[in-house]
């Protein structure tokens, strides 16, 4: 086996008395898809916020390629080949593609102070990307990217990362707002990105995408990891149960907190 | 945008940030050119608005960066002030050289855009609130200084011939030479704006500031720079007002602040950020002052120019508005692709 490329070992992250993760054990390889699996609120963008450098865990590491390191910011998230997509994120709807394609990174040409944006070869160089991807539909780089449909500003995203030289690309929910056709869209560019050896850390909470495209599922319940399993090893009902099953464990830890609530609340029965 | 010949057409120029400002220019000439006669289409008549476009023209531009930039500065008004005084106090109560004068205003203006850039970044307060604080803040510190050092609220400055020349001279008898240092600061801005990487991070900035971070931009060292210009060039336009008309007087600036937000908005540029053009600036300063000179030289009554800039203002908008529209909805004709 491989060294992982991402691997993390017991992370716990709090903001001060209230716990969001808890001993999270992760890796994800080369050319494979994580899938996290988690409803809202179960710690998911914490843990993508860490592992982007947003946030620094309370405790564990994180190891990248067996090496540990430590995201103090995004930049340095960035720098080590970590790459976040988020919806719609890092593309701007008023710029064209070509320059949108590249903020910060500019190509120029020229020389002191008159270098000049090459939007020629910009241009080039987004479709390019873009269509190696295989969204043969842009074609032209002067496009604003407003004017593209969800779907394809995602694509788009996606190829950004990878054009930069991404290692691990996190995508957040990248499907969640997007019709059926154009979900299948974005899941054949990651199962592209896949072919040429990313590691896809994949964060949605329909299990229809993540069954397509993933090798191996993570499903995040309050916090923690309630569920960890490779491809082929769980049916899809048997997934959703589970979601569905931490759901219900919450309803019914909730039910027991209220109770136990409501009887402090009162006053003490006498004895 | 020569490359752009192979695909030239009238499309392509409608989908412009500064379409709409270009055609409200047109319209407030020929309006103007009919009802104003001779007189307005006269040098003279043409210095009359060009002066006026051009001191309000060095602040609009900056201004306008920073408005594309999803940021917004109206300390102008009393950095505008500030600057006149400051060189005055400098150079003509204490007579020291006026290249210290100069430097000090300058200075100034540089100082508090840094403080607002600074302000705005670390407490992530908005920018209109900031600066609303520094415009107070430094209206407050102008007239109580200049009356604690000057004893008065006015104060006059001789230049030199070089300064005078440099920054107070009327070309032709008509003309300011602030018309020049306004094309100057033009060519500069929109050099900067659009052929340069620093126009691109501008236009991400406005667009999302949390991706434009994402993307490795230095978002809180480009916004306190933008202030800063904002800042320098709000004190020239105030320094070189003084040396022109050898007097500055603590309150006069404020009127600069709407007009510049004005003439930005008219020039095209999306209040929210992320779009606009540094000629589409140029041509809303230019209808503005038009609008505001030209009225002189009609037979109507000056007073109804506000109500020309209001509805100005709004058509501008919506206009503005439409072509952004057009501009996004744009997709290339199968046939037009090119590889």
């Amino acid at each position: 086996m491989t060294t992982p490329i991402l691997k993390l070992s017991d992370i716990n992250k709090s903001f001060g008395p209230i716990d969001v993760l808890h001993d999270i054990n992760l890796e994800v390889r080369a050319g494979e898809v994580l899938c996290l699996l988690g409803d809202n609120g179960a710690g998911k963008s914490t843990l993508i916020k860490i592992l982007s450098g947003v946030y620094q865990p309370s405790s564990g590491t994180i190891e990248m390629q067996g090496q540990p390191e430590v995201f103090a910011t995004p930049r340095a998230a960035a720098e080590h080949g970590i790459a976040t997509v988020h919806q719609f994120g890092g593309t701007f709807p008023l710029m064209s593609i070509g320059r949108s394609f590249f903020v910060g990174v500019e190509p120029t040409k020229g020389w002191g102070p008159f270098k000049v944006f090459d939007r020629q070869t910009a241009n080039t160089l987004a479709v390019k990307a873009v269509q190696s991807l295989g969204i043969t539909r842009i074609t032209d780089g002067d496009r604003l990217v407003g004017g593209l449909s969800g779907g394809e500003r995602q694509s788009l995203a996606i190829a950004r990362a990878v054009h930069f030289g991404a290692r691990v690309l996190i995508l957040d929910e990248p499907t969640a707002a997007l019709g059926v056709k154009q979900a299948s869209h974005v899941l054949r560019i990651v199962n592209e990105a896949k072919k040429r050896g990313l590691a896809v850390i994949f964060i949605t909470h329909q299990v229809m995408h993540a069954m397509a495209v993933g090798d191996h599922f993570a499903v995040l319940i309050r916090g923690a990891i309630a569920a960890d399993f490779r491809k082929g090893e769980k049916s899809r009902e048997e997934i959703t149960d589970l979601m569905a099953g931490g759901e219900t464990m919450a309803e019914l830890e909730a039910q027991i907190d209220t109770y136990m609530d409501a009887h402090s609340g009162h006053a003490p029965q006498p004895a | 945008m020569t490359s752009d010949t192979p695909r030239f057409s009238i499309g392509s120029l409608l989908r412009r940030p500064e379409t709409g400002s270009f055609l409200g220019l047109a319209a407030v000439f020929i309006f103007f050119w009919i009802f104003g006669g001779a007189k307005f289409a006269s040098p003279s008549g043409a210095a009359g608005w060009l002066n006026v476009a051009a001191s309000l023209g060095i602040v609009a531009i900056p201004i306008g960066l920073l408005m594309i930039a999803g940021e917004l500065d109206i300390s102008i008004g009393s950095l505008i002030p500030a600057g006149s005084m400051t060189v005055a106090i400098t150079s003509g109560y204490f007579e020291l050289p006026i290249m210290l004068g100069i430097g000090a205003a300058l200075g100034l203006g540089g100082l508090v855009g840094f403080i607002n850039g600074m302000l705005v970044v670390r407490t992530a307060v908005p920018s209109f609130i900031v600066t609303l604080g520094t415009l107070f803040a430094v209206a407050g510190l102008l007239l109580g200084l200049s009356v604690l050092i000057t004893g008065t609220t006015s104060v006059s400055i001789q230049a030199g011939p070089t300064a005078k020349w440099l920054l107070g001279q009327f070309i032709g008898g008509v003309y300011q030479v602030t018309i020049f240092w306004w094309i100057a600061v033009a060519l500069c801005f929109g050099f900067i704006l659009h052929f340069t990487r620093y126009g691109n991070w501008i236009l991400a900035m406005g667009g999302d500031k949390v991706s434009a971070r994402n993307a490795g931009i230095p978002t809180e060292r480009m916004t306190i720079i933008l202030f800063m210009c904002s800042g320098v060039c709000a004190t020239f336009v105030g320094l070189s007002q003084a040396i022109l008309y050898n007097s500055a007087q603590v309150s006069a600036g404020q009127s600069y602040i709407f007009n510049a937000i004005i003439s930005v908005v008219v020039g095209g540029v999306l209040l929210t950020g992320g779009y606009g053009s540094v000629v589409g600036i140029v041509l809303g300063t230019m209808t503005f002052a038009i609008v505001n000179q030209g009225i002189y030289y009609t037979p109507f009554d000056a007073n109804w120019a506000s109500l020309i800039i209001g509805v100005l203002l709004l058509l501008a908008v919506l206009m503005n508005n439409t072509f952004r529209k057009m501009a996004l909805s744009y997709v290339p004709k199968k046939k037009e692709a090119r590889p």
